[in-house]
């Protein structure tokens, strides 16, 4: 898709030279401020229909009737679609052949396996009418008791944990490094079940011409969501056509196409017409993925100068009854702390609870919190400033691995944060902080990380006659503001100013551009058009250099630059020749070039990849009242090249913000009797409001990376929130004395 | 689609005729009324809008104290200027109430007639057990998720909290609810649950509140709402104080106390056995503090509530004591 808008609406970007770098605005900011961006549940084909699911009340058990004809009976209900009259699918819904490939639940039996699992979808002329029928079923279910919570069944070792990683990990000998220690640490922390909440609900307007699918729907990745639904209904990904221009958030729940989403496919083959399908907030509790509770228990040994002799992670979490995804949190050992013994590893239960996916760092934000926990426990137990005990613990090669880093700036992250936060003022010991309000003043630190990682990309540029230039490929704005970063890297790689450059993104006709996820989006998509880039351009130097009438003749390829919409000699910047100038004597309209982005496996093989941050954090608890605020939160952040820093600043303040958020507020609550969430909407399911985070700084901090891809870009997503949901908990340490043990931490922890 | 019939009524008289058939409900700003509709719980066969009649919407503060009519909006009582001077408590309770986009939309009388935030009252398509709802149906809270439920006024039937912040407020300074011709105290206009909660109001078909009355007191000019929660905004009480002082010449001997509680009963709830143990007391924070916990006398808790009843006393004995200091 283009976005929809002319360029006289920007304001003028002043910058010189290279567009990357430049802290441009959004591209997409007008659209979404006058309320013109067109999100999936903003479209009305000709002819649509409303669908509306009908949802399980209960956790575990079978449908054992529905009231089909006073649904059907009900004015304006068209259609109600159960397993008895649903279409029919060429690939089993439960069937499972890849580690992202996640079981749904389409109507195929009446089984139930989770509460606001969908048993019927109602489809009508309104909205209120499919809404009505939905009610109007009135199921009585065969209920079984639900499996609920951490306790809820035997656990196992599962196969892998996250994605293909295995349960259990060690390298040296953790008990032995544990005996030989001055000083030990042992606490285990619970983190509660979260879901993602993204402003926008799952959304689909569906609309089938034969065998061919039209498709709004908020993506976060759209070739997969393609391939997905092209092998449920057995037709061909190129029949399908996907736009998803803007996400209104996806946190990982957009990642993989949803059962409901596909429901709403189903629903318009039914009836035969175009179909929108849209979640009440209260049903993005069970089919969207959510991010399973964990319970971790830390061990640590230091010896006399507070060196770290092992670690011990073990995390105990949850999946479906029905599927695999383990929250691979005890991982986020693996990575941080120098120590000759490590060991981690996983058990997990299965409960009625819809399939956790990723979520907001999966694994890293939960695991984080627990090890920074405990890092500042094993701190205090060393009688060490938290600060000093992570530098003199700093990891100089991958713990896990014996890896060198491609790159890490954490130092200086420390410096910098911890300069511009005051730490040097800290007392080491807790409640010696105490303001004129009587409010317990205390500060913390956590340290953030995340890997690097890269998915595979494509792209295709174009460069016309015109001098102009387009790029194009299938990339995902999910409000990270991928239309604006990725055409600053699409004008640098074509040698135009941004405003000559026409960017393509957010449909599935275009090149594969990826999953926007694991914070890789932009390293790998901007690789791709990096390359696309370089290649149309080595095809324009090729015209110019290899014809006589040009004055680049016979520099050959190594010998031009392109900058400004010219190419010029390496060697002699006076002899140049505009694109324009070059197609039309080779008498072409547009020439074009596709690139690729992908992982090096060689430098993934050498190197370990990692961003990194500190996080210092402020906290004020009312001592009677336990009441805790967040005063300050300073992070620093080295992730490589910054693209665009007023993005990235704006990334590094949500994932701040969503890590105040998993300390103390984030946290979904089941009714132990019916495994039912009692919260399952935005005034009970707390995130901090702006009061909440009265004062975030990021600061940006320099590193070059010659190792992760061309363009040095790490991810700077999902980072935020690793870091500060330690931070938080051991500023609440340090201004009351009081471990915090449990997330998020409430009023209750603290009274005393 | 379920239909309903909607009204704009032109005066209080044809409100109060419309209000007064079965099925009917009042809407005023609908911030209470349309969320409850949306999770089934009110299925109102019609509704009479009340939010264009005229005239009551008035803010009145003099010498004998304050009228506010049911139309106002929490926004504009909590800015007004005489109701900051007069009677502090009920602005600071109304703007830590909600949000500032609820604040400007919701109305004083809906205000008062919010319902609990029992999640279990809020979901009957998933729990038809609840007593507010279906007399005799049972109670699905009891024995469930009952962090926010009340501790003290409970029953068998029903342990559900009221959350509204400003009816606290009112209790404090003995307010008047206006019903038309008939008068009732804010005290008695809430009912506690008994064996009847889904009686949760003394107001009859046909009645409709149309003004808030509170009398002027010293103790009300002195006063606070102190609201504790875990996030800084937009969010119910997880234990709040309101609470009104008058000294004796002295300044320091306890002439007049009020003390009402909020975010921990079924009901708005006056503390009065705090009031009555620190009257004629010097203000001594030991005294203020030992007092504070009859606030809770003879509270029961359903396990995750307990802590409303560490909470509540120390949330009193703060918002006494910070009165105390403003001498
Ligand atoms: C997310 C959220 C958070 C909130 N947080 C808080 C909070 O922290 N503290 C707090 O105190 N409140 C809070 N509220 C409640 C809010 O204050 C009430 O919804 C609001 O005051 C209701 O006023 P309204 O005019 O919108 O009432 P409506 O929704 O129009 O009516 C509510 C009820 O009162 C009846 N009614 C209305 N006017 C009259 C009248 N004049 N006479 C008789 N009956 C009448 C209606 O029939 C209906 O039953 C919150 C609400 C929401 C949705
Ligand atoms: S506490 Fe009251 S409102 Fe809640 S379920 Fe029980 S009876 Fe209903």
């Amino acid at each position: 898709m283009t976005l929809e808008l002319s360029l006289n609406q920007q304001p003028a970007h002043l910058r010189q030279g290279s567009s990357i770098g430049q802290p441009l605005t959004r591209r997409d900011g007008f659209l979404k401020v006058t309320g013109a961006a067109r999100y999936a549940a903003d479209n009305h084909p000709p002819g649509m229909l409303y669908a509306v699911l009908a949802v399980s009340s209960i956790a575990r058990g079978r449908v054992a009737l529905l009231d089909v004809e006073a649904a059907k009976a009900h004015a304006g209900v068209v259609e109600v679609m159960t397993p008895e009259n649903r279409p029919p699918l060429a690939t089993d819904p439960d069937a499972k052949n890849n580690p992202f490939m996640f079981r749904l639940d389409l109507l195929q039996n009446d089984h139930i396996r989770y509460p606001n699992q969908t048993i019927a979808v109602v489809i009508a002329e309104t909205l209120e009418a499919a809404t009505e029928g939905a009610a109007l079923l009135s199921p009585r279910y065969e209920a079984q008791p639900a499996r609920v919570g951490l306790d809820g069944a035997e656990s196992f070792v599962p196969g892998g944990v996250g994605i293909g990683s295995p349960a259990v990990h060690h390298k040296g000998d953790v008990e032995a490094g544990l005996k030989s220690a001055a000083t030990r640490i042992e606490a285990t922390y619970e983190t509660p079940a979260q879901y993602h909440n993204a402003m926008e609900p799952h959304a689909i307007v569906a609309a089938w011409d034969g065998d061919s699918l039209s498709i709004d729907t908020p993506s976060q990745g759209l070739a997969m969501a393609q391939g997905r639904i092209a092998g449920l209904f057995g037709i061909a990904p190129e029949n399908i056509h996907i736009r998803s221009p803007f996400l209104g958030g996806g946190f990982g729940s957009k990642g993989m196409i949803s059962g409901p989403q596909v429901l709403g496919i189903l629903a318009a083959r039914l009836v035969g017409r175009p179909v929108k399908l849209v979640l009440r907030r209260e049903q993005m509790y069970g089919p969207v993925g959510h991010r399973a509770p964990t319970r971790q228990t830390l061990r640590m040994g230091m010896d006399s100068e507070g060196r770290l002799t092992a670690i011990g992670h073990h995390a105990r979490t949850a999946s479906s009854t029905f599927d695999d995804f383990f929250e691979p949190a005890a991982d986020a050992s693996h990575t941080l702390y120098a120590s000759p013994a490590i060991a981690t590893s996983h058990e997990a239960v299965r409960l009625d609870t819809g399939t956790p996916l990723f979520m907001r760092a999966p694994g890293e934000a939960t695991g984080s919190i627990a090890l920074e926990s405990a890092i500042d426990e094993a701190a205090a137990a060393c009688g060490m400033d938290p600060l000093e005990f992570r530098q003199r613990n700093y990891a100089e090669v991958e713990p896990m691995t014996g890896k060198p880093f491609s790159s890490k700036a954490l130092r200086e992250c420390y410096t910098q944060a911890s300069e511009r936060f005051g730490w040097q003022r800290r007392p080491l010991q807790p409640r010696q902080m105490p303001d004129k309000d009587g409010f317990l003043t205390g500060w913390g630190i956590g340290t953030a990380t995340f890997p690097a990682i890269m998915f595979q990309a494509e792209a295709r540029a174009v460069l016309r006659a015109d001098g102009s230039g387009l790029m194009e490929t299938g990339a995902q704005d999910m409000g990270q503001g991928a239309w604006t970063a990725f055409a600053q890297i699409a004008a640098d790689g074509l040698g135009l100013d941004i405003d000559q450059v026409d960017f393509r993104a957010g449909s599935s006709d275009l090149p594969n551009a990826g999953i926007a996820g694991g914070s890789g989006h932009t390293a790998t998509a901007g690789m791709a058009i990096h390359n696309a880039g370089a290649a149309v351009i080595t095809r324009l130097a090729d015209l110019a250099t290899r014809h006589e009438a040009s004055p680049l003749f016979g520099a050959g390829n190594e010998g031009v630059l392109a900058r400004g919409g010219r190419l010029y000699r390496r060697d002699d910047e006076s002899r140049s020749e505009s694109y324009g100038e070059i197609l039309a004597r080779a008498g072409l309209a547009e020439i074009d070039g596709r690139g690729t982005g992908t992982p090096d496996s060689a430098s993934r093989e050498a190197y370990a990849m990692h961003a990194h941050g500190a996080v210092f954090a402020e906290v004020k608890v009312d001592p009677d009242f336990g009441q805790i605020r967040v005063t300050r939160l300073v992070g620093a952040f080295a992730a490589g090249r910054v693209i665009n820093p007023r993005l990235v600043r704006s990334q590094y303040y949500g994932g701040m913000i969503w890590g105040v958020s998993f300390a103390l507020h984030e946290e979904a609550v089941t009714d132990r009797r019916s495994g039912r969430i009692q919260n399952a909407n935005l005034a009970e399911y707390h995130i901090p409001v702006n009061a909440d985070v009265p004062s975030v700084a990021a600061l940006l901090v320099h590193e070059d990376d010659p190792y992760v891809n061309a363009l040095g870009i790490k991810g700077v997503g999902e980072i935020g929130i690793t870091g500060t949901a330690g931070a938080v908990a051991n500023a609440v340490w340090h201004a009351t004395g009081v471990r915090p043990r449990r997330f998020p931490i409430r009023i209750e922890d603290l009274l005393g | 689609m379920r239909d309903f019939s909607y009204l704009r009524a032109g005066s209080v008289e044809a409100a109060r005729q419309a209000a007064a058939l079965p099925g009917t409900m009042i809407l005023a700003g609908g911030t209470t009324l349309i969320d409850l509709a949306k999770c089934g719980v009110a299925e109102p066969d019609s509704l009479v809008d009340i939010t264009h009649l005229k005239g009551l919407d008035k803010i009145e503060v003099s010498a004998r104290g304050a009228t506010i009519g049911a139309l106002a909006k929490m926004g504009h009582v909590a800015d007004h200027a005489d109701i900051k001077r007069h009677f502090p408590a009920v602005s600071e309770a109304l703007w830590q109430a909600a949000s500032a986009q609820i604040r400007n939309m919701a109305t004083i009388g809906g205000n008062l007639m919010q319902r609990t935030r029992c999640p279990y009252f809020r979901d009957p398509a998933n729990f038809p057990a609840c007593n507010k709802r279906e007399p005799g149906s049972g109670c699905s809270a009891i024995g469930g998720v009952t962090r926010g439920h009340a501790v003290l006024g409970t029953s068998d039937a029903c342990i559900a909290m009221y959350p509204g912040d400003l009816a606290t407020a009112l209790i404090a300074f003995d307010a008047i609810v206006h019903l038309g011709e008939r008068q009732v105290s804010v005290d008695d206009f809430f009912l506690l649950p008994g064996a009847t909660p889904d009686k949760e109001h003394a107001i009859e078909p046909g009645e409709m509140i149309t003004a808030i009355e509170i009398p002027d007191s010293a103790a009300a000019r002195r006063s606070t709402y102190l609201k504790i929660r875990d996030r800084q905004s937009y969010e119910f009480a997880a234990a709040s104080a309101a609470v009104g002082i008058e000294f004796e010449a002295d300044g320091r001997t306890i002439r007049d106390l009020r003390v009402a509680l909020g975010g921990v009963a079924t009901k708005p709830w006056r503390a009065r056995a705090v009031e009555e143990a620190l009257k004629g007391k010097v203000l001594e924070p030991d005294a203020v503090r030992a007092a504070s916990l009859l606030a809770v006398e003879g509270a029961v808790d359903n396990g995750a509530n307990h802590y409303k009843i560490e909470l509540a006393p120390r949330v009193v004995a703060r918002a006494i004591l910070k009165m105390g200091e403003t001498a």
